[in-house]
């Protein structure tokens, strides 16, 4: 698949840019320890590592987002010092970042308009219609960020970077909010850059992307650079143990016995009181006690509204819309549903699944101060029983930290998702309603998340995910759905059912298939 | 040379306690080129400014006097702006708390005691409440703005307050003169301490203390802090944000009601066609000088408070209008706001030359 193929020996140019000794130091944790890194031109360069392993600090420096404690960087041979992401933009560097920085109220050309030079500004909606679409990445220039999904949102980062016609672009995570087909397109994209002589910093998790489109792989654990390779000749299987340092183990699954209807939802209509947003369309579905029922789709086809409805964050005039455990719920808000034994990890983690500037401790209060955990007695908040929750969830989940109760935002992506993951399973609820549970976390982690998912379910919980990644919902999901412009469609067994199946589904085939079967029964 | 602001990884602490301290030393500073160039001695109007009132006995509990109701509508202010609520109309609050407190003593003049005081406290405190849900029904109800609404019912209740005093409220025995007829000493807070100390010092002691527990301690002021940090993840828990609004506003509009019927029935001891002098305002520079926390605005009222009694004084020795107060305590508030990016982001002095060399090879 890689075409250009490997990273040619005995190579004689300038590299694009190199890290040479590179450290960093946080207090008193080593995040880099004298990494050596280069990058060519039209190199597709893959750096893979676990959560924590010092990936996002060295593209950090880098961007210039964080200076180095030593070493030096050098960009086609010369040594710079890189003060900010200004002067990495400046030099022909671009960032997509994991957590994107745009401002919701504005547009999406009006949020490209603010990191370019004013003089790139003029005609500035054509262009980015046109590279957008160039590129396979399609945009509308004057849609409002707020109204876009995640997978359209890393779009507009996209679009922001090559605007400026980048030397090196550096992708962290680009494909865990994309569907396969979008990733393709992405895939492609990235191709035609490299030939066109841009090298490209791709990190992912997902090994079998690095093995198709990467030509040469740093691999980093604890800080260091532990190997350097070439990821086709390496299997899925011997990279992830480059990176973890140990044989990972499979998820283990044994096959679903299934129990009463936990949670249900009868007929489910959400009119959208936003015009571009999604209504939900006449959603129907049972999960039951011990096994996990996946939702599949592309981003924005009504995933966040449904998460809404099932958490009670939007309540539904109809109280038996939603029922969990036999109880009627529609018209009950969160904690109410929270009270009736289920439970809730939304996609976000930050802002959403977590307060950021809030400890652990806090932010396990959050979902659980009413939840029968005596975090809370007679309104006076217990913190002391909220940080032994914290402990058990690090015991439990692994979750890395460099103080015992830090503040949300300073955890890395895939520890905090472990830790909302672990706060909520950690309750042993009886229904779990989770998006997008392993989005950018490392292959480790990912497994401890998705065998504890298994495990609840197999202890008599109902589970149901919400997931765009198909390889995580065919690994863990005893039936599948797919959801498609807020139509859903019925639940099938996933042995049942193939990649090519589900894509189908998701490209909206299906879709008012009930809505039809209706009309039929009507008129019969 | 060229200064840089780089995000810290984390809000410092340190500075989140030096920020307040260096926005009083910039102050000064600047007060102090003010009056170097108004060719007053510096030394000697700053020492009758922040000095001179701490000398004498009198003075101090003058002091006393001044801050109990900055703090007091501090306090409530800062559960507002925790919880992302920008009520800044607590003048106007205090207005009406003032005018309904004084229900009792010029209705009924004859009935006197603790009882009557007791009540026209509870009555100041209602006044200021249902004021501030007005702004705070049309936020929830219309999403009106409620910075603009909270201030533009500060005119209209001053207002008020003038028609009541110039009309049916005034003594018939007064001279004509535009005040309601003075408190008996029944109809007025005990002095508990000196001259003129009154019971209201208690009330601020008593006020700071439980905000201290709300905020540290309960789950509603567990609340207020994650509504105003992050609204989302409040929702994802269960807050009603809705709730929470009225909440804010009810609370500081009490506090703020109960400073002005303290006001009238304290230092000023009649109902009069002004009832503050801006107490409303300052409490917001104080709820920010003090970092939000209750301690911190009681030391920052005491500082505040500091600033117009020099205020008074360096007018009768110096000359000055008294509305070099109100530059003094603007600029406080311009440099705590521009001091606190501090926390957040820190200085740099970056070299001309690293940057050219970025540009050149870019």
């Amino acid at each position: 698949m890689a075409e250009s193929g490997a990273r040619v020996q005995g190579w004689v140019g300038v590299p694009t840019l190199e890290a040479i000794g590179v450290s960093k130091d946080f207090a008193t944790l080593r995040a880099n320890d004298n990494v050596n890194f280069s990058i060519r031109p039209g190199e597709i360069h893959a750096l893979l590592g676990e959560n924590g392993a010092g990936k996002s600090t060295l593209v950090k420096i880098l961007y210039g987002a964080l200076q180095p404690t030593a070493g030096e960087i050098r960009w086609k041979g010369n040594r710079v010092t890189i003060p900010n992401p200004a002067a990495a933009r400046k030099l022909g560097i671009g960032m997509v970042f994991q957590h994107f920085s745009l401002f919701d109220a504005l547009t999406v050309a009006e949020n490209i308009a603010l990191a370019l030079p004013k003089n790139m500004r003029r005609g500035l909606s054509a262009t980015i219609e046109r590279v957008s679409n160039d590129y396979g990445l399609p945009l509308r220039a004057d849609a409002v960020v707020a109204d876009l999904s995640v997978g359209e949102r890393q779009r507009i980062e996209i679009v922001r970077c090559l605007l400026q016609s980048p030397e090196l672009l550096i992708m962290d995570e680009p494909t865990s909010v994309l569907t396969p087909q979008e990733a393709d397109y992405l895939f492609v994209t990235l191709q035609r850059l490299a030939r066109e002589g841009c090298a490209v910093l791709y990190i992912s998790h997902r090994l079998e992307e690095v093995q198709r489109i990467c030509h040469h792989a740093t691999i980093m654990r604890h800080g260091k650079v532990v190997a350097e390779t070439d990821p086709a000749k390496e299997t899925a299987g011997t990279l992830a143990q480059l990176m973890v340092g140990a044989e990972l183990h499979a998820v283990a699954r044994s096959p679903a016995a299934t129990g009463p209807v936990r949670l249900a939802l009868g007929a489910l209509d959400v009119p959208s009181s936003d015009p571009f947003g999604v209504s939900l369309k006449d959603i129907s579905l049972d999960v039951r006690g011990g096994e996990v029922v996946a939702i599949a789709g592309i981003a924005g086809n009504g995933q966040g509204e449904l998460f809404g409805a099932l958490s009670g964050e939007k309540t539904n005039d109809r109280p038996d819309a939603v029922v969990i455990d036999g109880k009627n719920a529609g018209r009950i808000g969160i904690t109410g549903r929270r009270n009736l034994g289920a439970a809730f990890v939304p996609e976000e983690r930050l802002g959403h699944a977590a307060a950021p500037g809030l400890k652990l401790s806090d932010n396990v209060i959050l979902t659980r101060h009413r939840t029968g955990d005596e975090l809370v007695v007679t309104g006076i908040v217990r913190p002391q029983k909220a940080t032994r929750i914290v402990e058990a969830v690090t015991r439990d989940y692994d979750v890395r930290k460099g103080v015992a109760d830090p503040e949300a935002r300073s955890l890395s992506g895939g520890n905090l998702q472990k830790f909302v993951v672990g706060r909520e399973i950690d309750r042993k609820p009886g229904v779990l309603v989770v998006s997008q549970p392993t989005w950018g976390v490392d292959a480790g982690a990912a497994a401890v998340i998705r065998q504890a998912l298994i495990d609840l379910a197999r202890s008599g919980s109902a589970v149901l995910v919400i997931s765009q990644d198909l390889d995580e919902i065919f690994e863990i999901a005893d039936r599948i759905a797919v959801i498609s412009r807020g139509h859903l469609s019925p639940a099938e067994p996933a042995s049942g059912l193939t990649r090519e199946s589900i894509g189908l589904l998701m490209g909206g085939i299906g879709e008012g298939k009930r809505a039809a079967e209706k009309e039929a029964v009507h008129a019969a | 040379m060229q200064l840089r602001l780089d995000r810290r990884p984390e809000p410092s602490r340190r500075m989140m306690f030096l920020s307040p301290v260096m926005a009083v030393v910039l102050a000064l500073v600047t007060f102090f080129i003010i009056f170097a160039v108004m060719k007053i001695d510096p030394f000697r109007a700053l020492y009758l400014y922040f000095i001179d009132p701490l000398t004498a006995g009198w003075s101090v509990e003058d002091l006393l006097v001044k801050a109990a109701p900055i703090i007091l509508i501090a306090i409530g202010l800062a559960v507002c702006f925790q919880s992302n609520v920008w009520n800044i109309g607590a003048e106007g609050q205090l207005a009406v708390g003032a005018i309904f407190g004084s229900i009792l003593p010029v209705f009924y003049p004859d009935w006197q005691g603790p009882e009557v005081v007791t009540l026209m406290m509870l009555l100041g405190i209602l006044g200021g409440m249902l004021y501030a849900a007005i702004p705070a029904f049309l936020k929830n109800r219309f999403s009106a703005n409620e910075t603009l609404t909270t201030l533009m019912l500060v005119y209209v209740a001053n207002l008020m307050v003038d028609y009541l005093a110039r009309g049916s409220w005034r003594d018939p025995a007064g001279h004509n003169f535009p005040n309601s007829r003075p408190f008996s000493d029944g109809q007025m807070l005990p002095v508990i301490f000196g001259d003129s100390v009154r019971l209201s010092v208690v009330f601020v002691l008593i006020v700071v203390a439980a905000a201290w527990f709300m905020t540290e301690r309960t789950m509603t002021g567990f609340k207020i802090r994650v509504l105003g940090q992050s609204p989302r993840a409040a929702a994802f828990g269960g807050f009603d944000r809705k709730r929470m609004v009225y909440l804010a506003f009810l609370i500081s509009g009490g506090l703020a009601g109960l400073a002005g019927i303290c006001e009238v029935a304290g230092p000023i001891g009649q109902f009069r066609t002004v009832v503050s002098p801006g107490y409303g305002f300052t409490a917001i520079i104080v709820a920010f000088l003090g970092r939000l926390h209750p301690i911190g605005i009681l030391i920052a009222g005491l500082l505040l408070a500091l600033s117009y009694m020099g205020g008074e004084g360096a007018q009768i020795a110096l000359g000055i209008s008294d509305q070099t107060t109100q530059v003094f305590q603007g600029m406080l508030l311009f440099y705590v706001l521009a001091c606190d990016t501090l926390i957040y982001y820190r200085l740099r002095f970056v070299r001309r030359s690293v940057l050219e060399v970025a540009r050149a090879t870019g």
